[in-house]
């Protein structure tokens, strides 16, 4: 059980909040990308690498770590300004997102960024590696954790049900995975396209243990992985209910803010209200 | 001649190579009797996951396992391996350049009385197109086992390539195999045969005939698709001036493309393809397929005197 304290609770808040300056400058600097869905995972991707999990920058591979594998992958920048934060490398190279060869890829690429856990962006994918990575995990006896986040909007591809069958069926409780729920896919909202729903359900039928809990509330995040912890024999799910474009009015729970940057004017107006 | 079929070698290999590495992990899709991947599951049950019928989540695992520094053997029919996975073994293992070796059993159209459905043609040109990804056809039994044993010992994704029928052996188990290194089996001056698979063997009693009426060729098995061992290929064009290109696969994506890209560039000599033209696979028995689709001696034979026609 970890403690928690005002003390970490600003911790992570402060980062989540230096996160998502971070997101809106790269991503207006970029010219593309998606900035409602990283907004959308900020406050818990702060929770995770600067509360939860045990890491060291200093030494990106070292085989005991716990892991972090972004499944929607679109939301590359909400990782790349964790791993800057965290002292995985400058964060003036965050300003190189998207750029031609920049580590900082569309899509995390594992090859080119030390921390990137996974290649990921096409849908579906990161959960079944986070799932490898579990099972890796269980045969070599160790203790490190496997954490992943998937969008409400991927639990549309069947490969996301292939890997949570698996994770049941092999007990992996070293794994933990958050549902980004915000709400809303590139189309609309996912109730309109293809409906998930209900989501809890679905993973309580496939073997997992579910919790929810408000995405943006740091101290209850922070709550709900001590009590994943002490799951023993499945995995968890934790659904979050989050919002697309947390933290900037004109961009919240916007569709069209799935895959646009800001502008420089909207990155102005943007930072205004980060703060 | 002894036969056996290359998904039993595989099989063997596995038992082998598990017991010398402590990392090797083996991955199947509920098809482990088949792929021969049981006998390594009943030995080593702590290192091998089934992952039912799930080839995406199958490739899937395999990345993260890779990721986590196991070297990953992952089976099921290639038809399901390259075909129905294809975008995960793109995505998650090639992009990434991970240490998995996709071993895809029943490939081509030995596969038999299945069918179409389940026989692949196209597996090699798929998985050849993808950048950085090996791709290796062995001939028999003995040089699957070298392949597999070349293969763990090299880094990065590669894709195996098994047939379910037994076909005679042509190697020792004392042979020698390089990854990208074609095998020079007979030298002969009027033309060269370059096969793979189970075509090779095939190859080397088409010589024997065409021997008979005063027609020398070389036969070459050129066991790695990719990276094609161009050097062999331009030497061969140069020796001999003619190629036939041998395989049980279509003949567009595959060895014969290879080797087409290949002469065609450094050194353009007449080379005809024989393989499956551009047409599924249907139900009968391996034998009546391979004749039926022109994978014969006899054809093979046939298509060299047509080649040495148009010299």
């Amino acid at each position: 059980m970890k403690v928690i304290n005002d003390q970490a609770v600003q911790q992570v808040e402060e980062k989540a909040l230096a996160m998502k300056r971070h997101i809106v400058t790269m991503l207006c600097e970029a010219g593309s990308g998606h900035t409602g869905g990283s907004l959308s995972a900020s406050d818990i991707v702060a929770c995770l690498y600067f509360w939860e999990m045990n890491i060291d920058p200093e030494h990106p591979n070292w085989e005991d770590r716990d892991r972090f594998v972004l499944s929607k992958g679109h939301a590359a920048p909400v990782l790349y300004a964790a791993l800057a934060e965290r002292g995985y490398f400058s964060v003036d190279k965050l300003m190189s997102l998207r750029k031609l060869g920049s580590p900082l890829q569309g899509h995390p690429d594992k090859r080119k960024l030390p921390g990137v856990e996974a290649s990921t962006g096409s849908l579906g994918q990161g959960i079944s590696w986070a799932v490898g990575m579990a099972l890796a995990g269980k045969m070599d006896k160790k203790d490190y954790r496997v954490y992943a986040m998937v969008g409400d909007g991927e639990l549309e591809e069947g490969m996301v049900w292939e890997a949570s069958m698996a994770a049941a069926h092999y007990k992996l409780d070293n794994l933990l995975v958050f549902v980004d729920h915000n709400g809303l896919q590139i189309d609309g909202r996912i109730t309109e396209v293809m409906s998930p729903e209900p989501i809890t359900d679905k993973f309580r039928a496939f073997g997992w243990e579910v919790m929810t809990v408000d995405g943006h509330d740091s101290r209850a995040i922070m709550k709900v992985l001590n009590s994943a912890r002490d799951v023993k024999g499945k995995p968890v799910a934790i659904v979050a209910e989050t919002i697309k474009g947390k933290g900037c009015s004109f961009m919240e729970n916007r569709v069209e803010w799935h895959g646009t940057a800001p502008n420089r004017e909207e990155k102005e107006k943007a930072l205004a209200e980060l703060v | 001649m002894e036969k056996q079929a290359t998904r039993e070698a595989y099989g063997k290999a596995l038992l082998e190579l598990g017991r010398e590495y402590q990392d090797i992990v083996v991955l199947d899709a509920d098809l482990s009797k088949s792929t021969k991947t049981a006998e390594f599951a009943g030995i080593f049950p702590d290192r091998f996951i089934n992952a039912g019928i799930a080839e995406q989540n199958l490739m899937g695992m395999s990345a993260g396992l890779a990721a986590a520094g196991k070297v990953v053997f992952a089976s099921t029919f290639a038809v399901f391996a390259a075909g129905r996975a294809f975008e995960q073994i793109r995505n998650s293992i090639a992009y990434a350049e991970l240490n998995v070796k996709v071993c895809a059993t029943h490939a081509g159209i030995t596969v038999g009385e299945d069918g179409g459905s389940h026989q692949s043609v196209e597996d090699v040109a798929l998985m050849r197109s993808i950048p950085g990804m090996c791709v290796v056809v062995p001939a028999d039994g003995a040089s699957t086992r070298q392949v597999l044993r070349k293969l763990y010992k090299r880094s990065g994704p590669a894709y195996l390539r098994l047939g379910r029928l037994a076909v005679p052996n042509i190697y020792d188990d004392d042979l020698q195999l390089e990854i990208g290194r074609g095998i020079e089996l007979k030298e002969g001056k009027d033309a060269t045969i370059i096969g793979c698979g189970i075509m090779v063997e095939k190859a080397l009693q088409a010589s024997l005939i065409l021997a008979g009426e005063g027609i020398m060729v070389s036969v070459v098995d050129m066991h790695t698709i990719k990276p094609l061992d161009q050097e062999l290929v331009i030497r061969k064009a140069k020796e001999t001036g003619a190629i036939l290109t041998v395989e049980e696969h279509s003949i567009i994506g595959g060895l014969g493309s290879a080797v087409c890209e290949v002469v065609s560039e450094y050194c353009p000599v007449p080379v005809l393809r024989l393989g499956i033209e551009d047409q599924f696979g249907q139900s009968g028995s391996p034998d009546e397929l391979l004749q039926h689709y022109g994978l014969s001696v006899d054809k093979i034979a046939q298509k060299v005197r047509n080649l040495l026609k148009i010299l």
